[in-house]
């Protein structure tokens, strides 16, 4: 059995009386995208902040790369990667002399030119980074955590704030990771993303994992109950069914033999959101309307 | 080693693209350099034995201008480069954080020598006053020592900056009114003698007068040990306070 790249057994901070991680246990693979998905304020950053060796931990077990990140040296900075939850880069520089400035901090990083091209700003390389949008910043900052050549990266909610265009192109940055055998490990709040990126996702409500598994295994989709929704004599229907065949196959007929229409039929499968904001205590009231919108 | 000199050519690149650095640290000095030996031209101060205002104001201006590129310039930039999350970033890296701060320090030390280069050649040429060659030695100790200890003092001063809005107005409330009360915009003999009994407790009034004293050609100038001991000490507390509150991580968030 290869060693995990990260192993977290126990895990526990406090801040003062507030306890922001309550017993996190979770393993992660070389070479997978991880993705820790959670609320704003789930300790997720917590988390990810104790793995690159930013905080200390109250309790519990961790090893990054083999290392207790408490007790990590240089060597072991040369093998991670980092990209905080918000940076701003030093404007006066260029895309260029950003990555020039972070490849001579490692002892073997990975030839600029070709970062350059990894992230998609090969265009862009001689405009000062205060010229770039927020999309092409957030690129350049994985980049600037590529440059050192790592074999772990942390992505600290890479994407929020942006707007879809700029969102889907740090997704191909992030994807083009696997392909170069990085392991990934990003925290999120956005459902879509960790399914679109993760191999494996954990969901983490406060300060717990309350579900893990790759995005369609999630919280047991699988087996959950398919709804069906629509609009009849008797008014607005809702049907929860686990024989959905079944259970449609009586409905139209039943609507034939009466003659009346389904209208607005729809058949739907929990999505991840569903589960989402089932399993992180959303999914009643207004605080969903303001989770989906969010 | 290498790595410092790697961090310093970023750290000037970014500084001579920045207008506000510039602004402040390079043209600021010398714009008052003007106005001061232009209005007052053909005046005589009354400290050793009668100097000429405009031999006053050229050592004047070179003690602002080097307390501008140490103290000045590093808690700005290094108040705004924490709060940017940057100075946490570059934690996350195999890069010593000593190197970081040497890269920071150098850079702010080139800029005070180029500045003691600018203002002594424009007071050579504009007014006349004589660059005292014989005693650059004792010039280039006084500028290191005080270079190095409002250096500092302006990393330990960060920790007392909460926010990038709040850097402007702390480093200036503090700099300005003791630029005016050690004699380095008024002269010496036209303060009362409480002001400059009250400047005597804070580290520009010794560090100009040990720069003074160095950059006045003949009599007994050269080394003044005395003021350069008191600004050595004063860097020797910022440099322990900078240990100690120094923080990499931004106040906000």
């Amino acid at each position: 059995m290869p060693e995990p790249v990260i192993s977290i057994k126990g895990l526990r901070k406090s801040y003062g009386d507030t306890e922001a991680v309550r017993g996190i246990d979770l393993e992660v693979d070389r070479g997978e995208i991880f993705a820790c998905l959670g609320p704003n304020g789930a300790g997720k950053t917590t988390t990810v902040e104790i793995l690159e060796g930013y905080r200390k931990r109250s309790g519990g077990e961790v090893a990054v790369l083999g290392v207790d990140p408490e007790r990590a040296k240089r060597e072991w900075r040369q093998r991670i990667g980092i990209v905080l939850q918000s940076c701003r880069l030093d404007p006066y520089l260029t895309v260029r002399e950003s990555l020039d400035l972070y490849a001579g901090y490692y002892s073997h990083p990975r030839p600029v030119a070709e970062v350059l091209e990894l992230v998609g700003l090969g265009g862009k390389a001689d405009e000062r980074t205060g010229k770039l949008s927020g999309g092409q910043q957030r690129r350049l900052d994985v980049g600037m955590a590529l440059v050192g050549d790592p074999e772990l990266l942390f992505l600290d909610e890479p994407t929020t704030g942006f707007d879809p265009g700029a969102r889907r192109q740090a997704w191909e940055a992030i994807a083009g990771l696997r392909e170069l055998g990085k392991t990934v490990f990003l925290t999120t709040h956005y459902m879509d993303e960790a399914q679109h990126l993760a191999d494996r996702v954990a969901i983490i409500a406060d300060g717990e994992v309350v579900a893990r598994g790759a995005p369609e295994e999630l919280g047991d989709r699988d087996s959950q109950p398919t709804v069906i929704t629509y609009r009849g004599p008797e008014g607005e229907v809702s049907l929860s069914t686990t024989t959905p065949v079944e259970t449609l196959n009586e409905l139209t007929g039943r609507a034939l033999a009466e003659g009346f229409e389904l209208e607005g039929l729809e058949v739907k499968r929990p999505s991840l959101e569903d589960v989402y904001l089932q399993l992180t205590d959303r999914g009643n009231g207004k605080v969903e309307e303001g989770a989906r919108q969010a | 080693m290498s790595m410092v000199l790697h961090q310093f050519r970023y750290d000037q690149k970014a500084f001579w693209r920045n207008p506000a650095s510039v602004f402040f640290t390079v043209a600021f000095p010398v714009v008052l350099l003007l106005i001061f030996a232009t209005v007052f031209n053909g005046q005589t101060i009354e400290v050793d034995g009668g100097v000429e205002i405009t031999a006053y104001y050229v050592p004047a201006i070179i003690t602002l201008a080097v307390i501008s590129a140490t103290m000045q310039s590093l808690a700005m930039s290094l108040v705004i480069a924490r709060e940017d999350g940057r100075l946490k970033r570059g934690r996350g890296t195999p890069m010593p954080a000593w190197v970081f701060i040497a890269g920071r320090v150098g850079n702010s030390i080139v800029v005070a020598l180029l500045m003691l280069a600018v203002i002594s050649l424009l007071g050579r040429v504009l007014y006349d006053v004589p660059i005292p060659w014989a005693e650059l030695p004792a010039i280039l100790v006084t500028l290191a020592i005080g270079a190095a200890a409002f250096s500092c003092l302006g990393i330990a001063l960060t920790a007392a900056i909460p926010s990038q809005d709040a850097a402007a107005p702390i480093v200036n409330a503090l700099l300005l009114p003791l630029y005016f009360l050690s004699g380095v915009f008024i002269p010496d003999d036209e303060l009362p003698s409480g002001v400059i009994e009250f400047a005597n407790h804070f580290p520009i009034r010794d560090f100009f007068q040990a720069f003074f004293t160095a950059y006045l050609p003949g009599g007994d100038s050269g080394l003044d040990w005395g003021n350069l001991a008191v600004v050595a000490i004063w860097g020797i507390a910022g440099l322990l306070l900078a240990i100690r509150f120094f923080r990499w991580t931004p106040r906000s968030g």
